[in-house]
């Protein structure tokens, strides 16, 4: 049976194996497969000796063309490093307000800050710099630390709270926890900032909290609440809230108090990015 | 070969067995072997310590938690990684990993240099809810590392394992790691020179706002906090033997 079957099948030598008269052909590969094959073998010769291939005793062949992925790296960083410096090297040398007044500078520190931005600042103010409860959104025109160019620029480069010498520094009391205000004074006190912004629920409570206000919290928040810039003083006149403006967590804010801690981005990043991040930050709607 | 020689393996299963063991040890021979020998599989650098225990007992929660499924731990040498994420890592930054986290999925963001990126506050509400800070995320919360308390009984039983696979940990290190992993915590602050002393750059506070206990999430903080942080790269020849 097997020999007749080889036999159609046009004289192809059998591998003498047969099954129940069905017998293995033994067939020659397709030339085209073969001749890649051997291609391969070749191109893989011609690999060893241009590229990186064989281990040596200390060391391993370098290969003629020399290549080194790090040294490519380290090229093509370099490269574009010079490609941006036309426009990097004026930015880091200019001063704020003569970058914004050059158009082709302006689009150059936008583009660069909205990339910087998305890395390093978008995973607290998010991606487009609307903050979230305890990080502040940088659209508005309420600013903690002032919203000029300049003052955006310092709190980029030095943080808050942050370990760097010229971090910007203050500290709430917590009033609660340090046993400064008792838990009666503490919710007369958040009635008060609440009607501060028209938010009052109980006005008895909040004529009793204006006299603890006026010992405690003014020196900072000011006599009517508006806050102070240079002690990053929030305004609690507004409708805005950096941790959230119900009874609950004024109560909390001011029994805890708060530290919210922004890193220094000097040390991290170079000048021009952070002067491009402070005219990016500056240009989304809350610039002074 | 004539068929009749391939017969004689493809009847045995013991020999081809052992022609397919030869086969693929020579593959291994030539292309992992080597690795162990040459000099400039790991680059000399400056900085490198193993883990201090605390940061040890977060990287094991970090695998407990399977966080490499979604994370690497290795940026590569191209352009646009080292652009975003910072230098190349090197060999030298995972020689005390066992076993090492560099990892080919990014469902999230590479974490090798994550140390020193974002504070501890933004961690701690990340893990309880990584959708308070990053809407777009599509990270699982952990808000159970926040309660539950670190189990570090066995801590000086696992720097004694790492010994035994070649991690450098000293008899005073293996000694003191109970204090230490305190100590990095933010409790006996007494010892923090000594602490220090022991394991340089190391960061000693208390990280999930929590000062009365130490938990999985102080020790998962203090590791992410020191990932990518401790070799001096000032100090690192990028061109000659440390080329790649």
């Amino acid at each position: 049976m097997a020999k007749e079957n080889a036999k159609t099948s046009g004289n192809v030598e059998t591998t003498g194996h047969s099954w129940d008269g069905i017998a293995e052909l033994n067939n020659p590969l397709p030339k085209w497969w073969l001749y890649t094959f051997y291609a391969t073998i070749i191109w893989a010769i011609g690999y060893w000796i241009v590229y990186p291939a064989w281990p040596t005793v200390s060391s391993y062949t370098k290969g003629y063309f020399g290549y080194s992925q790090r040294e490519r790296v380290s090229e093509d960083l370099a490269r574009s490093q010079a490609e941006k410096a036309v426009f990097r090297d004026k930015i880091a040398a200019a001063d704020l307000e003569a970058i914004k007044a050059d158009p082709e500078l302006f689009n150059f520190a936008l583009a660069g800050g909205a990339a910087a931005f998305g890395d390093n600042c978008a995973p607290c103010h998010g991606r487009g710099a609307q903050g979230a409860a305890g990080y502040p959104n940088l659209r508005d025109d309420a600013w903690l630390w002032g919203g000029t160019l300049d003052a955006i620029h310092q709190t980029i480069q030095y943080g808050i709270r942050a370990e760097d010498d010229q971090t910007r520094m203050s500290q709430m009391p917590a009033f609660g926890k340090l046993g400064m205000l008792k838990s009666n004074q503490i919710s007369d006190t958040a009635e008060y900032v609440m009607s501060l912004s028209g938010n009052a629920n109980d006005e008895e409570a909040a004529a009793r909290g204006k006299e603890i206000f006026a010992t405690n919290c003014a020196a900072c928040h000011g006599p009517d609440g508006i806050g102070n810039q240079a002690l990053g003083a929030p305004n609690l006149t507004d409708q805005l809230w950096l941790y959230g403006g119900d009874k609950a967590t004024i109560v909390e804010t001011i029994a805890n108090s708060r530290a919210g801690m922004m890193p220094a981005w000097a040390g991290r990043l170079d000048p021009a990015t952070v002067k491009e991040l402070a005219i990016y930050v500056h240009s989304l709607g809350g610039g002074q | 070969m004539s068929w009749e020689k391939h017969d004689i393996l493809e009847r045995s299963p013991m020999l081809m067995f052992i022609g397919v063991l030869i086969v693929v040890s020579i593959g291994g021979l030539i292309e992992i072997a080597p690795l162990f020998w040459l000099r400039s599989t790991i680059e000399k650098v400056e900085g490198m310590r193993p883990y201090a225990p605390l940061e040890l007992a977060g990287r094991n929660i970090y695998i407990r938690e399977g966080c490499y499924l979604c994370h690497s731990q290795m940026i590569r040498s191209l352009r646009d990684e080292v652009e975003r994420y910072g230098h190349y890592s090197l060999a030298a930054e995972s020689m005390y990993d066992h076993p090492f986290q560099w990892g080919s999925k990014r469902t999230g963001p590479d974490v090798a240099r994550v140390g020193g990126k974002y504070s501890d506050e933004w961690h701690r509400v990340h893990m309880i809810d990584p959708r308070a800070v990053v809407p777009e995320s599509v990270m699982p919360g952990y808000p159970f590392l926040a309660e539950r308390k670190l189990d570090y009984k066995n801590i000086e039983a696992q720097l004694k394992t790492n010994v035994s696979i070649g991690v450098p940990y000293t008899d005073e290190m293996v000694e003191n790691a109970k204090a230490d992993l305190e100590t990095q915590a933010g409790k006996n602050t007494a010892d923090l020179e000594a602490f220090l002393a022991r394991y340089p750059k190391a960061q000693a506070r208390n990280f999930d706002g929590n000062p009365d206990e130490i938990t999985e999430l102080d020790a998962l903080i203090a590791y992410l906090q020191m990932l990518g942080t401790l070799v001096d790269f000032a100090s690192f020849d990028e061109s000659g033997p440390n080329l790649r």
